[in-house]
């Protein structure tokens, strides 16, 4: 088989090393060589071994990138921090060490925005990924480099993880699939916290029968976490549903304002399909949804004010002492260490938390959470699936929303309310508004992945996205 | 001037004997190697998470269950946030406003509520030269973080150093009979935090209050709560006010100095913990705590009235400091029925208790004070001569029986020996002699005294009394 | 709405050494944030439970059983400072 073997989906190079059709070897070096192609800053670390060791599962032997927050021992595991910089970890992440005995062993590990925080990567201290669609433009974040390696063909696959959309908005962002699981279905033992209650692992890959293969490995109760559980249903392989009366909702709070024109043409258009399919569309509230994005910047900043204090110069990674005693090595220490929009998260966490403030704002926010997990609760008694757009713009430009970290914040607005409520959520390509990839994002209720891959890849199906654009030559 | 008294409410903090920390699998043993005892989850390194250790929990309900407080059937950690070097993720992992037991009662003091959490790691400062600006070095051994706290918090109903301390010695032997903890203050397994305060007699509201930190034994508990309040006395009488602060009670000066705040602030920033969820305690987890329950010591009191015919105020006292319960029940049992159990418990609560710390190994084995006791109450020895017996048993054990033979500490009586030495005695003071032939019974003293004098203790006061007065009436 | 004194201290609680101008900076910034995040003051919540988490509402308990520690030169392999046994740090209580 020729090194062309990379352009295939990885379900179908699974069944190619299944039937003898391609060895490992070939495999792993063609990937080795693809990795190496990377002009987008979208790898971290690649593996500068020809073997890759990997257990003899279903996954074939197919290599996987993986985003830097995900420990990997002996492996550079920096979460996008100057302050983690070099860190090589004594161990390794469950979900890591699990794909690999499934066998997809770790190729490439990829950039982000700093301990997840941005939607566009240029929060990462190892400089910013650009866009395989367009090198002007953002890839979207926190796991832009992820979204941008698999877009561009330099890892046939990787892991991502979403606190309140950076699974979903880069893979919109980058015309590639994203799926956030059930939160607790998956591991988080060594993942580098940026929100504890919200964080997730899950796939990044180009096809959606690709993200239900990954998926399916991932998933089960982790002894060592503690808010893992066990998927009640076996994640099957994915096959596109029959969508015909499957009932999908659209929440008018997250479609309105604020969504770019080329974005909604590209929805309608799907809805369209979706209809042509045979399944109904109807408007479907979520009242409480605008106010996701509020409680979000409350909750995420709160549990990481607390999370990152164990960045403190003492059992590893950065330290500056001044001299000072302790607490002036800490200060010093957090202050090189951290970049300034993960300073001002942990200003605004450490505020909300602080005496006084609490019951107004992260009180308040952990009702609202309950608010908004009602809303969904309630949607999908009348409802098989909500579906958004991923994000309300297509990529923008590097350093164009860099001044104003609202604006940053409002390219959440779609997907946060999901993480929220700890729903999975998958991301679509779903067309192109002025040759940029657009996203549509298929929300169900808890442990529902099966229904919305299945949704998924029969929109998947119709749409016939053609992602090549991306791939590095 | 107005009568003041004192108001002190005790905190415990009591480590659980459990096989793993609160949090992870690694083992909490006391002594390893710095950092030997260490895994991603107590360093706090990027990616790990807490898992709760059941077994912890389990001990929490016994504890719960013991002091008569009332289970929760939800129980939530928070996160409590501070930076220090003994904490590793900045911030202890400890539980805020549903703590796992609420309430309660022991001996006279209430309860307020008793809450898991984890131990924070050891810091050693250390002076070492070859630092520039000859600054301190501190290093950070992290194998006792993470170890399984349990917070006992009373409310302030006790009124004295001594009470203090007593009910301290109760709720160590209460413990220590759950079988959750070494319950040593020596290392570090039982600590208490006292909060002090003064009001006039009569007077409801509380006053400014002090803590006391880390008292390490009984002994400084009272003596440092004594302080404290002396302290408190002194400054109100004179006219001055109590500053709200932390003390440290240093025993050999008996000064109190204050320390140093850990965070100004005092901003913990309590939030639940997200990477853990809320602790379901269910009817199965509170009926495994209630069949572990042992005796407890009121009933242990109970039984020594009935079994042993001790007097209450002697059966409380020595059920209620366990150490001495304990060494009571074993010697009364090797004694046998036939021997008196009376002897055994005054024994164990004057002669011993008087001689041996609370919590200490230097003790007397019961198989020893049992044959010490048989001897004297088989009047082989004098009550004297056991008394310093029993010195030397508690400092460097051995037999009784041996001690006697080559110390030659037998019972001096009835022979030539006695005889002898009475006869001296009255040669060497025959103006004594005189008096007491006279029935000047004051003059008895001194000839009594030679004879002991001559005899090292050993002779019986009452054999030497009589036998001077017939000697002296012979004559 | 968020001023220089809070910032300041803020930033103590945060151990975040920040520089003059960057008090101005993240006194404007976190007052921006805020002034959107309060729209849910707006919001009547009265009777509304607290979610920390929106999935599992209980969670279930690990067995009292030891594991393998680190050996301790992997446990100080990352340090910026140890004597060989423990990680150094700066002497507490001496700084401001």
């Amino acid at each position: 088989m020729s090194t062309d073997s990379t352009k295939l989906s990885v379900t179908e190079t699974v069944a190619a090393v299944a039937s003898g059709l391609l060895s490992k070897a070939e495999l792993h070096a063609a990937w080795l060589d693809r990795a190496g192609l990377d002009d987008l800053n979208a790898l971290s670390w690649v593996s500068d071994s020809p073997e890759l060791v990997h257990g003899d599962g279903p996954l074939g032997g197919v290599p996987l990138g993986v985003k830097d927050l995900f420990c990997t021992e002996g492996v550079p595991s920096q979460s996008g921090s100057k302050i983690l910089e070099g860190y090589l970890p004594p161990y390794t992440a469950t979900v890591v060490e699990a794909l690999a005995q499934a066998g997809a062993p770790l190729i490439a590990k990829t950039h982000q925005d700093e301990f997840a925080m941005g939607s566009s990567n240029e929060n990462c201290a190892f400089g910013p990924v650009l866009n395989p669609w367009d090198r002007g433009r953002v890839p979207g974040g926190s796991s832009g480099g992820s979204a941008a390696a698999v877009a561009a063909g330099l890892v046939p696959w990787a892991l991502g993880t979403d606190t309140g959309g950076s699974i979903r908005q880069p893979a919109a962002l980058c015309g590639v699939v994203g799926l956030k699981p059930t939160y607790g279905s998956v591991s988080r033992y060594g993942m580098i916290a940026f929100a504890s209650s919200l964080d997730q692992a899950g796939p990044i890959t180009r096809t959606v029968a690709d993200a239900g293969l990954l998926y399916s490995q991932m998933t089960g109760k982790d002894p060592r976490d503690a808010t893992s559980v066990e998927h009640p249903d076996s994640v099957e392989p994915v096959v596109p549903m029959d969508l015909t009366g499957v009932r999908l909702g659209v929440p008018e709070e997250l479609t309105g304002e604020g969504v770019e024109p080329g974005v909604r043409e590209a929805f309608e258009a799907t809805l369209d399909l979706a209809r042509s399919l045979g399944a109904t569309v109807a408007p479907c509230p979520l009242p409480h949804a605008p106010h996701a994005l509020s409680a979000y910047y409350l909750i995420a900043p709160a549990e990481c004010s607390s999370n990152l204090a164990r960045l403190d110069g003492v059992r590893f990674g950065l330290r500056v002492d001044p001299d000072e005693g302790l607490d002036g090595m800490y200060g010093a220490t957090r202050a090189a260490g951290f970049g300034p929009e993960v300073r001002r998260r942990i200003m605004l966490g450490t505020y909300a938390l602080s005496s006084g403030y609490y019951d107004a704002y992260y009180g308040r926010a952990q009702r609202v959470r309950t608010l908004i997990s009602q809303d969904f609760d309630s949607a999908f008694e009348d409802f098989d699936a909500i579906v958004t757009p991923t994000s309300p713009s297509v990529a923008f430009e590097l350093g164009s929303k860099t001044a104003d970290p609202l604006s940053m914040y409002l390219s959440d607005f779609c997907t946060v309310p999901m993480s929220l409520a700890g729903i999975p959520a998958i991301s679509i390509p779903n067309g192109l508004s002025d040759g940029l990839p657009v996203g549509f994002q298929i929300a169900g209720p808890a442990f529902s992945e099966n229904r919305i891959l299945g949704i998924a890849a029969a929109l998947e199906d119709g749409l016939k996205f053609d992602g090549s654009p991306a791939w590095i030559a | 001037m107005i009568e003041l008294e004192p108001v002190i409410g005790l905190e415990i903090h009591v480590q659980l004997a459990t096989k793993t920390k609160m949090f992870c699998g690694c083992e909490p043993v006391f002594g390893e190697n710095p950092n030997t005892r260490t895994c991603p989850v107590c360093l706090g390194l990027p990616g790990a998470l807490p898992v709760i250790n059941e077994r912890a929990v389990d001990f929490g309900l016994r504890l719960g269950l013991a002091l008569g407080c009332e289970l929760a059937n939800r129980s939530i950690f928070h996160r409590k946030n501070y930076f220090y070097a003994d904490l590793p993720k900045g911030y202890q992992i400890s539980q805020f406003d549903e703590p796992l037991c609420s309430g309660g009662f022991l001996d006279g003091v209430r309860i307020h509520r008793v809450h898991l959490e984890e131990d924070a790691a050891k810091l050693v400062h250390s002076s070492s030269s070859g630092r520039i600006q000859g600054a301190d070095s501190s290093v950070v051994d992290f194998n006792r973080g993470g170890t399984p706290l349990a917070e006992i918090v009373t409310e302030p109903d006790i009124t004295s150093a001594a009470q203090a301390r007593e009910w301290l010695s109760l709720l160590r032997t209460t413990v220590k009979s759950l079988g959750i903890s070494d319950v040593s203050m020596e290392e570090g397994s039982l600590r208490c935090d006292a909060n002090i305060s003064l009001r006039p007699v009569g007077e409801t509201t509380l006053g400014t209050k002090t803590e006391l930190k880390n008292m390490n034994s009984f002994r400084f508990v009272e003596k440092g709560i004594e302080a404290e309040i002396e302290r408190q006395r002194e400054l109100i009488q004179s006219g001055g006010t109590v500053v709200q602060e932390t003390l440290h009670f240093d025993p050999r000066s008996g000064s109190l100095t204050a320390l140093r705040s850990k965070e100004e602030a005092h901003d913990y920033r309590y939030f639940p913990e997200p990477d853990l969820l809320p602790v379901a305690v269910g009817p199965e987890m509170i009926k495994a705590a209630q069949d572990s329950l042992p005796e407890l010591p009121a009933a242990r009191a109970s039984r020594y009235e009935e079994e042993f015919g001790l007097a209450s105020e002697l059966a409380q006292r020595l059920a209620f400091n366990g150490d001495l319960g304990d060494l009571f029940e074993a010697t009364a049992a090797i004694c046998g029925a036939g021997s008196d159990a009376r002897l055994v418990a005054t024994w164990v609560n004057g002669e011993v208790s008087s001689r041996v710390d609370e919590g200490s190994d230097q003790t007397v084995e019961p198989e020893a004070l049992a044959e010490l006791l048989g001897l004297l109450e088989d009047d082989k020895i004098t009550t004297a001569a056991a008394r310093g017996i029993l010195d030397t048993l508690i400092e460097h054990g051995g037999s009784p029986a041996d001690l006697v033979e080559s110390q030659g500490l037998g019972k001096v009586g009835g022979g030539d020996e006695l005889s002898a030495a009475v006869d001296a005695a009255i040669a060497s003071d025959p103006e004594a002699a005189a008096k007491v032939a006279a029935g000047e019974q004051k003059a008895l003293g001194p000839l009594v005294g030679l004879v002991m004098k001559a005899t090292q203790g050993r002779a019986d006061g009452g054999e030497v009394r009589a036998l001077i007065f017939s000697k002296l009436a012979d004559s | 709405m968020i001023d220089r004194s809070e910032v300041l201290h803020i930033a103590k609680l945060a151990r975040l050494s920040i520089s003059d101008e960057e008090v101005d900076v993240l006194a404007a910034e976190l007052s921006g944030i805020l002034d959107h995040v309060e729209m849910i003051s707006k919001l009547n919540l009265a009777g509304v439970e607290p979610s920390a988490h929106s999935v599992a509402q209980t969670g279930w308990l690990r067995p009292d059983v030891p594991h393998q520690s680190l050996a301790r030169e992997k446990a100080l392999d990352q340090a910026p400072a140890t004597d060989g046994e423990g990680f150094e740090v700066p002497p507490p209580g001496s700084g401001t």
